[in-house]
């Protein structure tokens, strides 16, 4: 383990057809950190997560160039992509809930890799909603369907999915838009813990959010990546950047 | 990435022999997806491929385009001079279909409009179900009623000498195509967008003039598919105007006012083949290559089916351009 | 309408002249295209009743289960609802599997490219190829060059492929309306297309791909054309309420083409027979419709999201 960066993203440039939505970004996401990324609307943050764990080859009509390692290993050369997408948990803005039970919400994805044993999955749904917050106002409910809980609980199922394949990177996207503050406050808490055991990519809209959280931010503009830095210093009044400085004051964006 | 190390147990290949049959199973299975996915091509390319084959010989040997298509003399089985013109048949799916049309295209187009603009939600159900269920008869029963119910009806009504003619097939073909003119006439209507309406109606024009003025030029790509189909569908009806022409071989057009006779019988080229197809034999070539003259006649149907493939075919594929149109709209 | 004015109404909202000439035309037009919509339903619903009527004398459970007599002049239909019940059954196993998944690629598998254009219009043709053009083909391409001869076998491979289209675009439908994000949603937790489609789309669509096979089943019962060249038969004789009296590759009677010789090619069969026959057939098809139809509306109640 002598590579101190989970994930490496060199050059990497998507175009949706035409329109080009992710410009030459080349980062480092550091091991076991909460590496935060902001930036005004369509600026391409959720297209960099989506190359991530290679959802985006399923959307007709985009291309990707560059590379992607994570822990040395070129992603596109990976085989087995379900593979891959196992070792990511992906949690996006909108809430989904399978039209499926609860239980079976939280147990689908080790299902789908093979898992059968009544007991490892009962073990996983409980670990898993107790992480994401939600196992005491679920626990007597598990056979209720999971697209009936309200909007933040159906959030938090997402994160407990996200979980239930022990990812090694997880990545958030502006998860807390459809949640109220309390239960925000709650996942963020989860999260800092979470960090001992997984690479954590924050996407957000809420500067605040990244400054409470990040170890690193990244702030990418138009599909450019504008600054990356640690934390501190992109908060700072001296960013280096006065773009940076301008969209962490609110000033655009 | 340090993948932990695993020990070689009965259990562990066991699971690895498991993961690699479902894999493959998935794979047979998406493998047949696509196969079927690609099937109707297939299938399409197919129906040409063997009308065209059992009607082959016809075109080889004795096809002329002109005593083929424009010759009114049918007379597949006369024993000295056979003769193979279908241009009476022509008329008589032409008439029919015109028929048809001036009985369906108005009404279907008015009960699209108001199912889709006019009528309230339970209304609307409930017309849908009914159109539905129009479309659902089974076309020999259409033909039934023809036969059996508009027959005496016309006799009485018009006084002509036999209810058995293009009017009596008219009517009960486009009674057949209204519920596949209904429906594609209203998704088209519902496809326009709805700001269209919303603007018409804020600048205070009734419901009508939305209708009249803003929906059926927005839509009216759709509707002419609607009716494309309908004449798609009468063009290709079978048991129905088979039971219900009067089957004589017979061009109802002539000169004289008024023009066109729909009291008159008819036949078309799907009855023809219908009727025909039993009594044809299928022969093989001689010695020599050549057919003997009575297989022409089975190899003749054919070449009509032929046509008709080609006549629908020209017809579906413009009316799925033009709802092309509107599907791309509603994304 | 001479409706009594407000007495508080101010000039404002008084209806002017043109406002109220406009009013009325759009009261006008809204009952001219109500009345053309009742206009093609009511025969719609004179002819059942009419067809029933005269149908009455004869409707009995004798006339179902036995089997004809006297030249067709007599007796029942049994033979030829069996017939029915084969064919139907066995274009079903035929077109089912084939539609379904060919319905599943046109929705999930196909990109947006030239090709699937193709599909889709292939699709549109193979259902508007007249029904008799499809027994031209079923007789070159299953009688004669598969050399399967005049069979119920033949017959339902041509009702199968003429009936596909429907099955075809009722899955695409159903399949549709499954939101896109449940199936980004599995794929991010790394099940495959396969996995989320057997795991969440079909369970969420099965009521909507049902309602195709059942109209396939109507469209299959009532064709007669295409099984006339390739299976169906005028008579064949059967034992009095025998469930299996065929074998796959020989022909059978069926109740559309029955319906179709007693009514033209028989002389002297007594009406209410014919009536009988028909309604019969009819009725057959319209409890299936309405099977998809109460399918749909029970579909619609149930959301589960």
């Amino acid at each position: 383990m002598v590579n101190e960066n989970r994930v490496e993203i060199r050059n990497l440039t998507v175009r949706y057809g035409k329109t080009i939505s992710l410009h030459d970004v080349s980062l480092d996401i550091p091991r076991n950190k909460i590496f935060a990324i902001i930036g005004p609307a369509n600026s391409g943050k959720t297209t960099l997560l989506k190359s991530i764990n290679r959802t985006l080859e399923l959307e007709s009509g985009s291309s990707v160039q560059g590379n992607i390692t994570i822990d040395g290993r070129e992603i596109h050369e990976i085989w087995n992509v379900y593979e891959l997408r196992r070792r990511i948990g992906m949690v996006f803005p909108l809430p989904v809930g399978l039209p499926l039970s609860v239980y079976d919400n939280v147990a689908y994805a080790p299902r789908m890799a093979g898992e059968r044993r009544r007991k490892v999955l009962d073990e996983i749904v409980e670990r898993c909603l107790r992480q994401a917050a939600l196992w005491d106002e679920v626990k007597d409910r598990l056979k209720n369907l999971g697209t009936m809980l309200s909007g933040g609980q159906q959030q938090r199922l997402t994160i407990a999915r996200a979980l239930s394949h022990s990812p090694e990177i997880l990545c958030l996207d502006e998860f807390s838009i459809a949640i109220d503050p309390v239960t925000t406050m709650r996942i963020e808490d989860v999260l800092v813990q979470l960090k001992e055991e997984m690479t954590i990519i924050l996407v957000t809209n809420l500067v605040q959010q990244a400054r409470r959280l990040g170890d690193m931010t990244c702030f990418i503009n138009k599909g450019r990546v504008v600054q990356v830095d640690t934390t501190e210093v992109m908060f700072s009044d001296n960013p280096g950047n006065q773009l940076t400085y301008d969209y962490v004051r609110g000033v655009f964006g | 990435m340090a993948i932990p190390q695993k020990k070689i147990t009965a259990a562990n290949i066991f699971q690895w022999l498991w993961k690699w049959i479902r894999q493959l199973c998935e794979w047979f299975i998406v493998g047949l997806i696509y196969l079927c996915g690609v099937s109707s091509i297939i299938f399409v390319f197919s129906i040409f491929y063997f009308v065209f084959r059992e009607g082959a010989p016809f075109l080889r040997d004795c096809f002329d385009f002109k005593n083929f298509f424009l010759s009114p003399e049918w007379y597949p089985t006369s024993i000295s001079n056979k003769r193979y013109g279908i241009l009476a048949l022509l008329a008589g799916t032409g008439s029919v279909t015109i028929v048809a049309m001036l009985v369906a295209v108005p009404f279907s187009l008015g009960t699209a409009i108001f199912i889709a603009e006019f009528c309230k939600k339970k209304t609307k159900e409930a017309m849908k179900i009914v159109v539905e269920i129009l479309a659902a008869i089974p076309s020999v029963v259409w033909g039934f009623i023809g036969l059996m119910v508009t027959n005496p009806l016309i006799v009485k009504l018009t006084g002509a000498p036999i209810g058995l003619n293009a009017l009596n097939a008219g009517i009960i073909v486009g009674l057949m195509s209204v519920p596949i003119i209904v429906s594609i006439a209203e998704d088209s209507i519902r496809a326009v967008p709805d700001g269209y309406i919303e603007a018409a109606e804020a600048l205070g024009a009734t419901r009508w003039q939305t209708v009249y003025r803003v929906i059926l030029p927005a839509a009216k790509n759709g509707l002419l598919a609607a009716v494309l189909l309908g004449v798609g569908r009468a063009v290709g009806e079978t048991m129905a105007v088979l039971m219900a022409t009067g089957h004589s071989v017979n061009i109802p057009f002539n000169g004289e006012f008024p023009y066109f006779h729909a009291l008159e019988s008819v036949r078309t080229l799907t009855a023809t083949i219908v009727a025909e197809m039993g009594e044809a034999p299928r022969l093989d070539a001689g010695m020599n290559g050549s057919f003997p003259a009575e297989a022409r006649h089975y190899q003749v149907l054919f070449v009509i089916g032929i046509v008709l493939f080609v006549i629908t075919f020209v017809i579906n594929t413009i009316a799925d351009l033009a709802v092309k149109g509107i599907r791309q709209k509603k994304v | 309408m001479n409706n009594h004015q407000p007495e508080i109404s101010s000039a404002l909202f008084t209806a002017t002249v043109f406002t109220r000439k406009k009013q009325r035309m759009q009261r006008i037009v809204g009952i001219v295209f109500g009345i053309m919509a009742v206009a093609i339903l009511i025969p719609l619903f004179v002819l059942v009743t009419y067809l029933i009527i005269r149908a009455w004398p004869s409707l009995t459970w004798d006339f179902l289960t036995d089997v004809p007599k006297n030249g067709m002049r007599g007796g029942g239909i049994w033979p030829a609802l069996v017939g029915t019940i084969y064919t139907v059954t066995f274009s079903l196993l035929i077109a089912v599997p084939i539609g379904v998944m060919a319905g599943i690629y046109l929705n999930e598998y196909a990109k947006d490219s030239w090709f699937t254009r193709i599909v889709n219009m292939a699709v549109v043709n193979l259902a508007g190829v007249p029904s008799i053009v499809h027994a031209l083909f079923g007789v070159g391409a299953f009688v004669l060059f598969a050399g399967m001869g005049k069979s119920i076998i033949s017959a339902s491979f041509t009702l199968a492929i003429m009936t596909l289209p429907v099955i075809i675009v009722s899955t695409t439908e159903a399949l549709a309306s499954v939101p896109r994000p449940f199936r980004t949603a599995c794929w991010n937790v790394g099940a495959s297309k396969w996995q989320t489609i057997r795991t969440i789309v079909l369970p969420n669509s099965i009521s909507g791909i049902l309602t195709g096979v059942i109209l396939q089943v109507c469209r299959a019962a009532g064709e007669t054309a295409p099984i006339m060249f390739t299976g169906a038969v005028f008579f064949k004789y059967v034992q009095r309420g025998d469930f299996f009296p065929y074998h796959l590759n020989e022909q059978c009677m069926a109740l559309s083409y029955h319906l179709h010789t007693i009514s033209t090619q028989v002389p002297g069969v007594p009406e209410p027979m014919l009536y009988a026959t028909a309604v019969v057939l009819l009725g057959f098809v319209l409890i299936f419709n309405s099977f998809a139809i109460v399918l749909r509306v029970y579909m619609r109640n149930r959301k589960k999201w």
